[in-house]
């Protein structure tokens, strides 16, 4: 099945990745909240597109400001990003950590569905109202309630330390956790190149080193460390997708988008034991569903933003797309193909360790990154695109490979 | 009787002090962390909190719940153990929460000696006063339906001593924690000729199980701690002397206490360290240690001065800094007390200057908290003191008489057999002072 219209994402926008790391940062003092960070953002893309009136309708993409910010009812904060979008249609959507290529994937069903041209969408999450500790609590809720009791403190981490170790039995402890370092290592390299990133200040001299740490159950969990592990982020992210006529609305020329020619989505059981620990099937499923509409092969992707919420999770994101054969991932990574000047560059902004996760915010950011990257924004993190391949894939994931929307964007201008 | 049986009656004596009150918390804690094993379940464990204020124990309760969650946050895996069976907590909060209440349940403050008659062990942090000492051990020792042991939180007063005054027949011994108690990994246990082995094994065990680092000193006024502190600070005044005919006071103090901090890399210069602790309670140590010192005079005429114009230094009970030698902002020196006119006087007046006189630092220098985790510090410092020793400077030629004077009184710890080891003094420096070396190195020709 191919999109029935041609679809555009324009306008890309992130605030900063705020949480630790971060030079303005401290855990005491007061920070932006969460419709503060929507305003950002949201005024970011409107002054792109020409003003709120010419938005037709609103997506909010949060996964869980309920908890962490006592605050529900997000789309109510449209007209506060800005008055011309009072009594404009918005809508609020939810799939944990997928929440954001959610939000993209409902505004791409609006102008599908015509009853909107230009769609504005955004992601938001404000993480760094509780300490990592009680967040762990709020975060188990993109896993099934009834596995809480039994999970680890820290309970995403702990899935994808269950994951690493039946990798690490099955293909090898030193190897696998090389490659887990070395993802570690091309994320901050990333996002040193990138100022709205939450590594973008780190100077740490042996990232190696620090990846390499030896996983501790006691203070963490048996098999990643915290290197391995997305860090707690407040951030927004921000983009319009439009048609054909909404490109004419907005005054944007073609060479400014991105085409979406691809849009998989696909869901599993939440209370159902992954099948395989070592594999990521459903992202596997959603990739190749985007891919197959695009007509395209993933060797014609120029670029990818993974899901990386644990470096784990990257290695096999990196099998399930198809570049490596199950097992081989982790050499995948460790031959530098997804560093920035590999084969297919990955991450190219830090991804989710790098740049950081504000878990409702990240479908929107990766999206917002190949956008630069295609059309040539992306400054100090610009990758050369080959005209041959013209190509970027995003893989958003909700909960332990649950909720999933991958989507293959081309390049406008060839 | 086990480890664990010993500790299910415990006393902390002055709980609501500065020392007693970290000792109350990683006693609660250790307890707790034995009543909640299943094996213990149902077992009685009890802590008694005493201290003479109400109003201070009511504090003391408070700090102990904001300590525990503190402590709480951070093991979680093990608390999320403790309490697998539990089907109604589940989230990591309830579990917390949970935990601080059990904790708590096992503290129970008081203001009267009479509930120390039934417990298995005293922990002692009362104030620094050898008669105060005798006279609760005596008084519990008579009256207790068990036979106590002792820990004595004391930074210099022999143990011996008070183990013969109070009677306590060798149960008794040394373990003195630094200042906080909930962070400074150090312990200094310090065994009385006739302190039975059984509180050795006892306390051995208990500091393993704090992960905190044990060092044996022996029973000498001022132990290895205060012994090198002690010296350490009264060379840093009399080096105001040597500079005093140039240079005023308050200059002066200025001058020693950045050579101290800067030149030295120390994580705080000497006047400062000295406020810290308190200038009332170094004149107190020296006051305790000097009668056992026959070679020696451990006596500042210059503390009994600062004494006399009522300037102490210390905490406030929330922790900041009490102005001393120096004045505090925000934790900051930025005046230096001028003992002739009584007054403090800004470092922004002199502090230039005095720099000039000292000179630069040496090539190579790196501020004390950029260095002390550098796992290749030793050649660092090896270079960096090199340079110093090239130097002509005022600055220079003071820390390179210091730094020597330093390690001769490491040396001297271990001749005059207070400390068993060369090693057993550059811990104690490293982790109860947060020295970024050893004084007893090599660095200095």
């Amino acid at each position: 099945m191919k999109l029935r219209k041609k679809i555009y994402l324009v306008a890309g926008y992130n605030t900063i990745a705020m949480g630790s790391g971060r030079k303005e940062f401290h855990p005491k003092k007061p920070r932006p909240g969460l419709e503060e960070y929507m305003k950002e953002a949201g005024q970011g893309v409107l002054k792109q597109i020409g003003g709120a009136a010419n938005v037709d309708e609103c997506v909010v993409g949060n996964f869980i400001a309920s908890r962490y910010n006592k605050q529900a009812n997000l789309a109510g904060f449209f007209p506060f990003v800005d008055e011309g979008l009072k009594y404009k249609p918005c809508v609020r959507v939810e799939g944990a950590c997928g929440t954001g290529a959610l939000a993209v994937a409902t505004a791409i069903k609006s102008v599908l569905a015509e009853t909107a041209d230009v769609v504005l969408v955004i992601g938001v999450e404000v993480q760094n109202s509780v300490k990592a500790v009680y967040g762990a609590d709020i975060l188990a809720a993109a896993g099934w309630y009834k596995e809480r009791k039994t999970g680890h403190a820290h309970f995403f981490p702990g899935k994808f330390s269950d994951r690493a170790g039946a990798y690490y039995q099955k293909f090898g402890y030193e190897k696998t956790r090389e490659a887990m370092a070395t993802w570690y290592r091309n994320a901050i390299e990333n996002a040193r190149l990138c100022p709205t990133a939450q590594e973008y200040h780190n100077t740490s001299p042996d990232l190696m080193g620090a990846g390499m740490l030896k996983p501790n159950p006691i203070t963490f969990t048996e098999n990643i460390n915290v290197f391995d592990c997305s860090k707690v982020s407040d951030g927004a992210s921000g983009a319009a997708i439009v048609s054909e006529e909404g490109l004419r609305r907005c005054g944007i020329p073609l060479s400014e988008a991105v085409e979406i020619v691809g849009l998989g989505m696909a869901e599993n059981d939440l209370t159902a034991a992954p099948a395989d620990l070592t594999r990521l099937d459903t992202t596997a499923v959603a990739v190749k569903k985007a891919l197959e509409m695009a007509g395209i092969s993933r060797d014609d992707l120029a670029t990818v933003e993974c899901h990386d919420c644990f470096s784990i999770a990257g290695i096999m994101a990196a099998e399930a797309i198809g570049f490596a054969e199950h097992g081989k991932g982790a050499d995948f990574i460790l031959e530098g193909n997804t560093a920035r000047n590999g084969k297919v560059p990955f991450n190219t902004t830090g991804g989710l360790i790098g740049w950081g996760h504000p878990t409702g915010a990240t479908g929107v950011h990766q999206a917002v990154t190949i956008w630069e990257q295609l059309t040539g924004k992306a400054v100090n993190n610009q990758i050369t695109i080959p005209a041959d391949r013209p190509y970027g894939l995003s893989v958003n994931m909700g909960g332990d490979d649950k909720t999933l929307v991958s989507m293959v964007y081309r390049k406008t201008n060839v | 009787m086990t480890y664990e049986e010993r500790l299910q009656k415990v006393l902390v004596l002055g709980a609501a002090g500065k020392m007693g009150s970290g000792i109350l918390l990683l006693t609660t804690l250790e307890m707790i962390d034995l009543k909640l094993k299943p094996e213990n379940r149902g077992k009685e464990f009890i802590i008694y909190a005493l201290d003479v204020s109400q109003t201070a124990l009511t504090g003391l309760m408070k700090y102990l719940q904001v300590q525990i969650l503190k402590a709480a946050e951070k093991k979680i895996n093990q608390l999320r153990a403790f309490y697998a069976d539990r089907e109604d907590l589940i989230d990591n909060a309830e579990i917390i929460d949970e935990y601080i209440k059990d904790a708590m349940l096992i503290v129970r403050p008081v203001t009267t000696l009479e509930s120390a008659y039934e417990v298995n062990i005293v922990f002692e942090a009362a104030s620094e006063n050898p008669e105060l000492k005798v006279k609760l051990f005596s008084q519990i020792n008579q009256n207790s339906k068990v036979e106590p042991w002792f820990f004595t939180n004391t930074s210099s007063i022999p143990i011996g001593h008070l183990d013969k005054q109070a009677g306590l027949n060798g149960r008794i011994l040394g373990v003195h924690f630094y200042n906080p108690p909930a962070v400074q990994k150090l312990v200094e246990v310090i065994r009385a000729e006739n302190s039975r082995p059984e509180l050795s094994e006892f306390v051995t065990q208990f500091i393993k199980s704090m992960r905190k680092v044990e060092v044996p000193s022996h029973d000498v006024a001022g132990f290895i701690g205060n012994g090198h502190f002690m010296r350490d600070a009264l060379y840093g005044m009399s080096l105001l002397d040597r500079l005093m005919p140039e240079v005023s006071f308050a200059e002066a103090v200025y001058m020693v206490n950045r050579v101290s901090q800067d030149f030295m890399i120390r994580p705080m210069g000497i006047f400062q360290l000295i406020d810290y602790v308190g200038i009332d309670v170094c004149q107190f140590i020296m006051k305790v240690m000097n009668p056992y010192m026959e070679k020696e005079d451990i006596y500042s005429p210059l503390l009994d001065r600062m004494m006399e114009t009522g300037v102490k230094g210390g905490q406030n009970f929330d922790g900041s800094q009490k102005d001393g030698f120096l004045k505090y902002d925000k934790g900051r020196p930025v005046a230096i007390w001028d003992v002739e006119r009584g007054a403090y006087v800004d470092i922004a007046v002199f502090g230039a200057k005095c720099d000039e006189k000292l000179g630069p630092l040496p090539e190579g220098h790196a501020p004390w908290k950029n260095i002390v985790g550098d796992r290749g510090k030793d050649a660092k410092f090896r270079t960096y003191f090199a340079n110093m020793q090239q130097m002509n400077t005022l600055g220079a030629s003071l820390a390179v008489d210091y730094l020597k004077r330093s390690r001769e009184i490491g040396r001297n710890l271990v001749n005059d057999r207070v400390a068993h080891h060369p090693d057993d003094v550059n811990t104690v420096l490293l982790t109860g002072f947060f020295h970024a070396f050893g004084p007893i190195n090599d660095y200095i020709n």
